[in-house]
């Protein structure tokens, strides 16, 4: 059954992308529905399965790379941690493979458009039930391919493929950390297998490594590196940029890749590692440093950027954020509760902004928005549902995760914990702001769109509208029905042996302990963020305007994302341009070629030119050489040696 | 079937399909289709009974295969055998070379229509001396047949080339000649050392350390040509953008290898002490390949130009991988080789496939092919993510195994070379970009024709292969497995017995 979940979607983008043209539009899309569909059911019963087993459960399938000491096989991992994510996985992505449906209806690659979705629910299965790095590194090049694929979907635009490269090329950056982190582990543990590997994990506390002539300790060097991976897939400081940009591509794939499942993998990573993450205390403070800055410096950015998938973008680089800040104090279960339930919630905002754009004709700038909520009443309803639930209200399953994971990281009592805590708090007042903004600028006040976009906008068809009616109903209640098994009392009989947490490490258990006023801090900060945002956008719209020209600077600096991507421009792209330029005319050209063979050519012209230069045919010539000659050789034996 | 000379059958089939070409009399057109065709069904038979080879061969001894020994030449006190034999090492160059050569012949099927008797004769020639190399076990055997590669690959690109190709055709003979000169001293010295040209002989020679340095570096100095290594590398962009699509082919997928072949089979086992030695200068010279020519690539402005620098980044991870000397590593270079071969040799043919419409292989004349050629951008794309080592291809598991091997030799150099992770997908994408997506705005683009019938057949066995390889590498790694093993503990003991330890950058 675990084999028929994983493999129904690869069978289902080979039949519908070999074969899309004989099966037809519609016939591809009832193929790769249908098989999703019946995969989110597997998904399903193997849930209950897995929560009904103590084990990891391994279903090994074929050998894959076995030479000298490495043997790695093609298998899928069966525990917790797996069934939660296959969970998430099968769900959205069915639910936006039926979206899609009537999203890309005037499309003229649906077949296309199918299979590459179909194609990336695999990849991301394969992913999240490897059972060893090299599997998981499969997986994770997968998602990145296909994540290049459909952002670049449109291939017309020079805007998306300018952004597939990037998120490529950036995301191959994290890898190359990645990679070298897999080296480290192996040659650490001399294995690539994770039963094998979390085992002797505690036994090869204290080793050092040399790394690049760095005494390094082992573990901390290996996850670091591994973390390095997770930084670049899940859009984090410093290898962020692609993200935002990755909104080029069609909003089904923004929900389905770039918020609910791809983005997560860095987070379910960590957690799957846990138990060498345990063990290097430095690596987790290098999570939390880098967890807790995204979510405020993301935060920040989303408020006030004016596309409105742009700002949900940002809002997921700040949700991931939390979710590493919650695994760097080892709250691990919390990181996946939130990745659980920010699925539901991000995928239904990203399906609902999808909703806005279909309904005025590919708009995305909310200056243009507005006054929307009478024309399309059901993405109203549901968004604001995705909206209250990021914003953290009680009750909406944002609330649950989003509080656990701050209490959590205030109860580790460690000084990095206390940063997440501090930023974490921040940005929760950021993340209501910008999110209220987003509802009010798109669907309340005076419509800004003119009269022709306002009488053409239509609510979507119901293919859009029950999706978007699932996610909110996981969105809204997801949070508190899991609650209990994902962080309450009986988490340890829920994660069993997929996460592991020491003794020591308590932070989640002592969360529900911390002051109240330090518990209801967040929440306060939220209420403060959507009363703010009512007030600059409902009650008197000149506020914003007036704050942006007075603090003009800061405006500039926030709406230009802090300007990294112009850093990054002039630090590594034209550079790279013009080196390899130089390297090519200069290097190969003047330097190598020059001295080496078409200098030796020329020479050898030259010294020939010379050489018949001598033969003169003059005898006198040849005569004074003869002399010289003469001379040379009786000079050279005259004198005594 | 196993008393027949099959590997001579191998290497001479395709002799015997040049003596059935030049017996073709009449008329050019009846003359070009009878070339075609006999060429074709010699290098089908040559190709099956490759594959004989591969379904034959015992992947569990080191020992050489179907081996066979005759006197050949006998002058005063020399005496040359001709000794032929594979290993695990050698078959998949020999079913490499049989394999590209037919996908040869059919993609110049109708691109070639001048001098086509000719044309399909330099192939069959040359695939005898490819195989020959491969399959050869005496000193001066191999030396034929190493140098004879020279001169049909210098008529296909002197011949049937560009229009600069007079000087590419030069440059590429005579800077892998000098090389080659220095490898005749050097096996010179090995007859003289071991009194005999039998490689298996030399193989388990005990050489003593000064001479090995010496001799390291003559040969040293043919392959690191042929690799190319930088900086010896210029020959290869030119011969390449010179060369005919089915030169290109033959010279990425094996004419490169025969640098990595030659480290493999003789510098390692027989100098291992001259190995470690210049390990260091190997890495020096790989991590430079890598990072050098990958940026070289990204300046490219010609298609040929940039497939051909990458080919020069991907073997510096097999001479990086065969110094490394760890299991792993070395495994890894070879199947690094095999499927650089492959992909290296698919996107020279997807060059061609423009190459053929619109008589231009600089990037700029294309753009949004997607629209016109569907099939054709699914091609690319398999093969550019293969060159970029995207798990599932042919290009990671060599790759992972490379980087995974060397990092316990060095962390440094596996960290340089591990760049070619964000620098590879850089230059490809950027030119897959260019070529495949965007909007069309050339006329004569708006009639490109997507693959034909031909086109599809000679790509599918490359891209079956890919993803074989990719998939489940276990059919071409356990061939090699006890043989890499024999040579990695040869030269363990070696370098132990000696007190030396594997050099490295650290």
């Amino acid at each position: 059954m675990a084999a028929a979940v994983v493999f129904l979607p690869l069978v289902a983008a080979i039949i519908v992308g070999f074969f899309g043209r004989a099966i037809g539009d519609r016939g591809s899309q009832l193929i790769s529905c249908g098989a999703l569909l019946l995969s989110a059911v597997l998904g399903l019963l193997l849930f209950r399965d897995i929560l009904a087993t103590e084990q990891a459960h391994i279903i090994p399938l074929a050998n894959w790379i076995v030479a000298g000491g490495v043997e790695v096989s093609w298998s899928l991992r069966l525990d917790t941690l797996s069934g939660v994510m296959i969970l998430v996985v099968t769900i959205v992505s069915s639910m936006v493979h039926v979206y899609s449906v009537g999203y890309m209806a005037e499309d003229p690659s649906i077949p296309r458009f199918m299979a590459y979705l179909s194609l990336f629910t695999f990849f991301m299965l394969a992913l999240v039930t490897s059972n060893d790095f090299v599997q998981l590194f499969f997986g994770w090049e997968g998602v990145g391919l296909m994540s290049y694929l459909l952002i670049g979907f449109w291939y017309d635009r020079p805007s998306a493929n300018a952004a597939a490269i990037k998120a490529f090329i950036v995301n191959r950056v994290g890898d190359f950390g990645f990679a070298l982190g897999i080296f480290a582990t192996f040659q650490i543990f001399g294995t690539l297998d994770f039963g094998a590997v979390f085992g002797a994990a505690p036994k090869v506390v204290g080793t050092t490594l040399d790394f690049l002539g760095w005494r390094a300790d082992a573990l901390t060097l290996a996850c670091v590196l591994l973390f390095i991976g997770a930084i670049g897939k899940s859009a984090q400081i410093p290898l962020h940029t692609w993200l935002p940009d990755a909104m080029e591509g069609p909003t089904p794939v923004s929900a389905l890749i770039h918020a609910a499942t791809m983005v997560t993998a860095g987070v379910f990573m960590v957690c799957r590692l846990s138990p060498m993450f345990e063990y290097a205390p430095t690596a987790l403070a290098v999570v939390g440093i880098i967890g807790g800055t995204t979510a405020v410096f993301a935060a920040s950015i989303g408020m006030v950027q004016n596309d409105i998938k742009r700002v949900i973008a940002w809002s997921t680089c700040s949700q991931l954020g939390y979710m590493f800040a919650a695994a760097a104090v080892s709250a691990y279960a919390a990181a996946m509760f939130h990745l659980f339930t920010h699925a539901f919630f991000k995928g239904l905002l990203f399906l609902c902004s999808g909703s806005v754009i279909h309904a005025l004709g590919g708009e995305q700038d909310m200056r243009r928005m507005g006054g929307l909520w009478r024309k399309i009443p059901w993405t109203y309803g549901t968004m604001w549902v995705g909206a209250l639930s990021l914003s953290a209200l009680p009750f909406f399953s944002g609330y649950f995760s989003k509080d656990t994971i701050l209490a959590a990281t205030w109860a580790s009592g460690s000084a990095v914990g206390r940063y997440s805590y501090c930023l974490g708090t921040l940005a929760a007042f950021m993340t209501a702001f910008y999110i209220s903004r987003v509802m009010f600028m798109t669907f309340h006040g005076e419509p800004r769109a003119g009269e022709e976009a306002m009488h053409h906008a239509h609510e979507s068809p119901w293919v859009m509208r029950v999706p978007l009616l699932v996610l909110a109903l996981g969105a809204a209640f997801a949070g508190y029905f899991a609650y209990e098994a994902f962080v309450g009392e009986p988490q340890a009989g829920f994660w069993k042996s997929a996460i592991l947490v020491l003794p020591q490490h308590t932070a989640l258990v002592e969360a529900e302990q911390i002051p109240l006023t330090l518990a209801y801090l967040p929440l306060f900060a939220g209420l403060l963020g959507i009363a703010t945002a009512y007030v600059f956008y409902i009650v008197n719209p000149m506020i914003p305007v007036r704050l942006a020209a007075g603090y003009r600077a800061l405006y500039q600096f926030l709406l230009n994302r802090w300007y990294v991507d112009e850093l990054y421009d002039r630090l590594f792209v034209r550079p790279a341009m013009a080196i390899g330029d130089g390297l090519w005319k200069s290097g190969d050209g003047a330097v190598i070629d020059g001295l080496g063979p078409d200098g030796v050519a020329s020479l050898t012209r030259d010294l020939a030119r010379r050489a018949s230069r001598l033969q003169s045919g003059y005898l006198y010539h040849y005569a004074f050489a003869m002399m010289i000659g003469l001379v040379a050789i009786v000079t050279w034996y005259l004198f005594p040696r | 079937m196993s008393h027949w000379p099959l590997l001579s059958l191998v290497t001479f089939v395709p002799l015997i399909g040049t003596a059935f070409i030049l017996m073709t009399r009449g008329e050019a057109t009846v003359v070009a289709r009878n070339a075609r065709f006999i060429a074709l069904w010699t290098a089908l038979v040559d190709l099956a009974l490759s594959v004989v080879l591969w379904v034959q061969f015992d992947p569990n001894t080191s020992d050489f295969q179907f081996v066979e020994q005759a006197d050949w030449v006998t002058i005063g006190g020399f005496h040359f055998a001709y000794h032929m034999g594979i290993d695990g090492i050698s078959l998949f160059f020999v079913l490499l070379s049989t394999l590209l050569t037919l996908l040869s012949i059919v993609s110049a099927w109708e691109v070639i229509q001048f001098r086509v008797k000719e044309f399909m004769i330099a192939f069959l020639v040359l695939e005898t001396l490819m195989v020959g190399i491969f399959c050869a076990l005496d000193f001066v055997l191999f030396y034929v047949f190493f140098e004879g590669v020279l001169i049909p690959m210098f008529l296909i690109i002197g011949v049937w080339g560009g229009s600069n190709r007079i000087y590419s055709a030069f440059k590429f003979f005579l800077y892998t000649l000098l090389g080659s000169v220095l490898m005749l001293l050097a096996v010179l010295a090995v007859y003289f050392e071991t009194g005999t040209t039998d490689i298996t002989v030399a193989l388990s020679h005990d050489f003593p350390p000064g001479l090995q340095r010496w001799l390291w570096l003559a040969f040293f100095a043919s392959f690191a040509i042929k690799v190319p290594m930088w900086p010896v590398h210029t020959w290869l962009p030119d011969a390449h953008v010179e060369a005919p699509t089915a030169g290109s082919v033959i010279l990425a997928g094996i004419l490169l290898k025969l640098g990595g072949y030659g480290f493999v089979r003789f510098s390692l086992p027989m100098f291992p002490l001259a190995s470690a030695y210049f390990t260091p200068l190997i890495f020096t010279l790989s991590a430079i390949a890598v990072i050098y020519t990958s940026l070289v690539a990204l300046a490219q402005i010609d298609m040929k130009k940039l497939i051909a620098y990458s080919s020069i980044a991907h073997m510096g991870f097999v001479t990086m991988g065969t110094f490394a000397a760890t299991n792993e590593a070395v495994q890894g270079a070879l199947i690094q080789m095999i499927s650089h071969g492959l992909v290296s040799g698919a996107l020279f043919l997807c060059v061609g496939v423009l190459y053929d419409r619109l008589h231009t292989h600089e990037i700029a004349r294309f753009g949004g092919l997607v629209q016109r050629m569907p099939a054709y951008a699914f091609v690319l794309m398999v093969f550019t993510l293969a060159a970029v080592g995207l798990p599932g291809t042919s290009g990671f598991v060599g790759e992972f195994l490379i980087l995974l091997g060397t990092f316990k030799v060095s962390t440094l150099e596996t960290t340089l070379a591990a760049t070619a992770l964000f620098l590879a997908p850089a230059y490809m994408l950027y030119l897959y970009r260019r070529v495949i997506f965007g909007t069309i705005t050339r006329a004569d683009l708006r009639n490109m024709l997507d693959l034909s019938l031909r086109e599809k057949l000679v790509f599918a066995p490359l891209l079956a292969l890919v993803v074989w390889i990719g998939v489940y590498p276990t059919s071409f790694l356990r061939p090699l497995q006890v043989s890499v093993d024999h040579l990695v503990q040869q030269v363990n003991a070696a370098t132990a017995a000696a007190g030396v330890r594997h050099a490295s950058l650290d």
